[in-house]
């Protein structure tokens, strides 16, 4: 077993720096309505030009090779500003993924010519990304895809479709994971390859779902006889499984993976006042320990990134109780509403914003990646399997 | 967390593989190896190592302390070092210098208060003071007509009623009955009763993240060892997601304490940095040594909660410390009080500052 390890790393100056920089931003963008904090819907349709904007600022792909437009800044730049995007609920929808993800993977395995074509548009906040993993028939297990990319001239025809796949309607592109094999005894996981697709190309189809939070961000993907050029090809042909693992502990450690439901416990202090009840107190208290550390525990995995490790268990520990804590935060503030005076100022607001949060709860933990899945990952680097 | 930080961490492992073998204690079923360990720790300066050396110690950085402390943790020791470490730390704030030997320091309870009188005689009753019986001198904080004072005391001058916490180690409780300190002096400018609980909220802190460490690894070794139903059980799903959930809990305990230690090497005790690290880390640590004392004893099942087998001498203690210099529910309506004083609007800065 090896020893999990957690340095107190803290931002640098310059990072601290920034963070004034990125507020001043958002601030802007508030006062001039492009947003409002207490509404995570409500920048929905000033998304694509607060995207631009955030790409102006050099904010969008900023740790990325030159070449390719960013700016190789480093881990904890992108830290502070994925952080103060998230607390502040910015409408970060259009840019986000491939910022994290979508971005990295291409920088990794894509073609020179794809690289050097999206991943400027990327930067620029022009290219917005969405992520094609589940099927009807497979979720947390990825390698059950059954979506077919077939071999034919110049490229490959892809049938089936996809599923739970956050704003794919409002994408230009997915990277997704397609059948090319079949899968074979000795490794099951073999035969799958991912792809990059326009969302544009004909014989692609979606179909919102909607949720039980009201919102409608999730899409049925049907392809029929979609067309992909043989360079959309990321990585190795069969291979995807090889690829899909290194970069996720970039996906799960990250201050999204606590900050979601933040909403309930900063308007919960706003109507507690100055001096509230003890027991809202010592709640209050118990809460903020809990995220401080949690908190903690993400800047040293970005530390970690930042220094050149592979902390692929530690990440998977942060996701793990990140996730849980933001899924019990409005539970916990519910209980404590019953020490508040409900004429308190802004009472009202609270009320939404907690029964927001506590509607959205049963998802976090399971968005990418459900506690299950990371158990037995955290249960591979101690070493159980 | 890496098994060596620095030589001093080296040496006092080395002390403690030597000496105190949770094994070896258990077998000798007495107290014989106490005294043993003592004198290596004290003749390699590692009782004193937080006092300067022109009051007799070895002026070891806080940051080296607190990582003998954790070493301590993940060893269940069960001597007086933390808090003779502590002791002499708040016997330096006033310039006093540390005796030999083994020391407590008081109040070790955030309620209890030890009163000066115009004479300069100590008056107060101070609960769960650990290792006093087992100490020479308290180093002790009172309240004074000319405000907060820190004195040198000798036990045998006070009224000692022993008692234990759950690990069966002295948590005793001391009555001063009109006692004159053998050294009296004026705290610092802008030191408090809190500072005192701060520090010695973010050793207890430490001591459990060691602790915690050292379930996590008997836990993962044993169910590697252990067959049930024809296979390891580490091979059950079940098994696995509990150890998991050990582990998750493990490392939030040692980060928010390690956490916490470097805040008060960078920047010492003052300010609201300090309470949110050394609050959370409190909290954190204790509501971590709840959760993993439980699922390292179901992993174990019945041979772990056998009095022969070393489990219990790094859960009982993990779960004693969390009473030590404010439990979570005090730090926890410390920390929502302080943040419910600067509001909502000032959390975030506050939480992103770290």
């Amino acid at each position: 077993m090896t020893a999990l390890r957690f340095d107190p790393v803290r931002l640098p100056a310059h990072c601290q720096q920034l963070r004034q920089e990125v507020r001043a931003f958002l601030a802007d963008e508030i006062a001039a309505g492009t947003f409002n904090p207490l509404d995570p819907d409500s920048g929905a349709k000033n998304a694509d030009a607060f995207s631009r904007r955030v790409g102006a600022r050099g904010w969008i792909g900023m740790t990325w090779p030159k070449a390719y437009g960013g700016q190789e800044r480093s881990f904890l730049e992108r830290y502070v500003v994925t952080e103060e995007m998230r607390i502040v609920n910015a409408p970060t929808r259009r840019f986000f993924v491939a910022d994290r993800q979508s971005g990295p993977t291409l920088i990794r395995y894509a073609d020179e010519r794809i690289k050097r074509e999206v991943l400027p548009r990327i930067v620029r906040g022009e290219a917005s990304f969405c992520i094609g993993m589940s099927e009807p028939g497979s979720g947390s297990d990825l390698f059950a895809a059954r979506t077919k990319a077939t071999r034919t001239t110049g490229g490959w025809l892809i049938n089936g479709s996809k599923i739970w796949t956050s704003s794919a309607h409002q994408s230009d592109y997915m990277i997704g994971l397609f059948r090319t094999s079949p899968s074979t005894k000795e490794n099951r996981r073999h035969g799958l390859t991912s792809f990059l697709v326009d969302m544009k190309t004909p014989g692609i189809t979606c179909n919102l779902i909607g949720m039980m939070s009201g919102q409608r961000e999730f899409n049925e993907v049907v392809f029929d006889n979609v067309m992909i050029p043989d360079d959309h090809v990321i990585g190795e042909i069969d291979g995807a499984w090889k690829q899909a693992t290194s970069e996720l502990a970039y996906e799960r450690s990250g201050p999204e993976r606590f900050l979601e439901t933040y909403g309930a416990l900063s308007e919960l202090v706003r109507v507690a006042g100055p001096s509230p009840d003890i027991r809202a107190a010592a709640g209050i208290g118990r809460l903020v320990a809990q995220l401080h550390t949690l908190r903690r525990m993400s800047v040293s995995v970005a530390g970690m990134l930042e220094a050149g490790a592979e902390p692929v268990v530690e990440a998977a520990i942060v996701k793990d109780l990140g996730t849980l804590w933001e899924q019990n935060l409005p539970h916990r503030v519910r209980e404590l509403s019953a020490f508040i005076d409900a004429d308190a100022e802004g009472y009202d607001r609270f009320a939404d914003r907690l029964a927001f949060n506590l509607k959205i709860a049963p998802k976090l933990t399971i968005q990418g990646g459900t506690t299950e899945v990371l158990r037995g990952i955290i249960a591979r680097g101690l070493g159980l399997r | 967390m890496p098994p060596t930080e620095s030589l001093i961490v080296e040496t006092a492992e080395r002390i403690f593989a030597d000496l105190a073998d949770p094994q070896d204690i258990l077998k000798a079923g007495d107290g014989a190896w106490q005294a043993k360990l003592w004198n290596a720790l004290q003749d390699v300066g590692l009782t004193l190592a937080w006092a300067p050396e022109a009051l007799g110690g070895s002026d070891a950085p806080l940051g080296e302390g607190f990582a003998v402390i954790r070493a301590a943790g993940r060893g269940a020791i069960a001597a007086p070092l933390a808090e003779t470490l502590l002791a002499a730390w708040l016997l330096a704030r006033a310039g006093i210098a540390a005796p030999s030997g083994p020391m407590s320091v008081a109040p070790a309870n955030p309620r209890d208060r030890l009163r000066l009188d115009a004479d300069g005689r100590l008056t107060g009753k101070l609960r769960n003071t650990p290792f006093a019986r087992a100490a020479e001198h308290l180093a002790v904080l009172a309240d004074g007509p000319d405000g907060l004072m820190i004195a040198l005391a000798r036990v045998a001058d006070c009224k000692v009623t022993p008692g234990e916490n759950l690990a069966g180690d002295p948590s005793d409780t001391v009555e001063f009955a009109a006692v004159t300190p053998l050294r009296l002096e004026k705290a610092p400018a802008g030191f408090s009763h809190e500072a005192l609980q701060l520090m010695g909220a973010a050793v207890r802190a430490q001591q459990i993240a060691g602790a915690l460490d050292a379930m996590l690894a008997l836990a993962v070794r044993y169910s590697m060892e252990r067959i049930a139903f024809e296979k390891l059980i580490s091979k059950f799903q079940a098994v696995q997601h509990n150890l998991a959930r050990l582990g998750d809990e493990v490392a939030a305990g040692v980060a928010a304490a390690v956490s916490a230690a470097d805040t008060i090497s960078e920047s010492g005790l003052d300010g609201e940095a300090a309470l949110l690290e050394i609050a959370a880390a409190k909290i954190r640590c204790g509501e971590a040594a709840e959760t993993a004392t439980l699922i390292a004893h179901q992993v174990h099942g019945a041979i772990g909660y056998t009095d022969e087998h070393v489990l219990h001498r790094f859960t009982l203690r993990a779960l004693a410390w969390r009473d030590d210099f404010g439990n979570e529910s005090h730090w926890s309506a410390r920390l929502g009080g302080f943040v419910a004083e600067i509001g909502a609007d000032r959390l975030w800065p506050l939480l992103a500052s770290r």
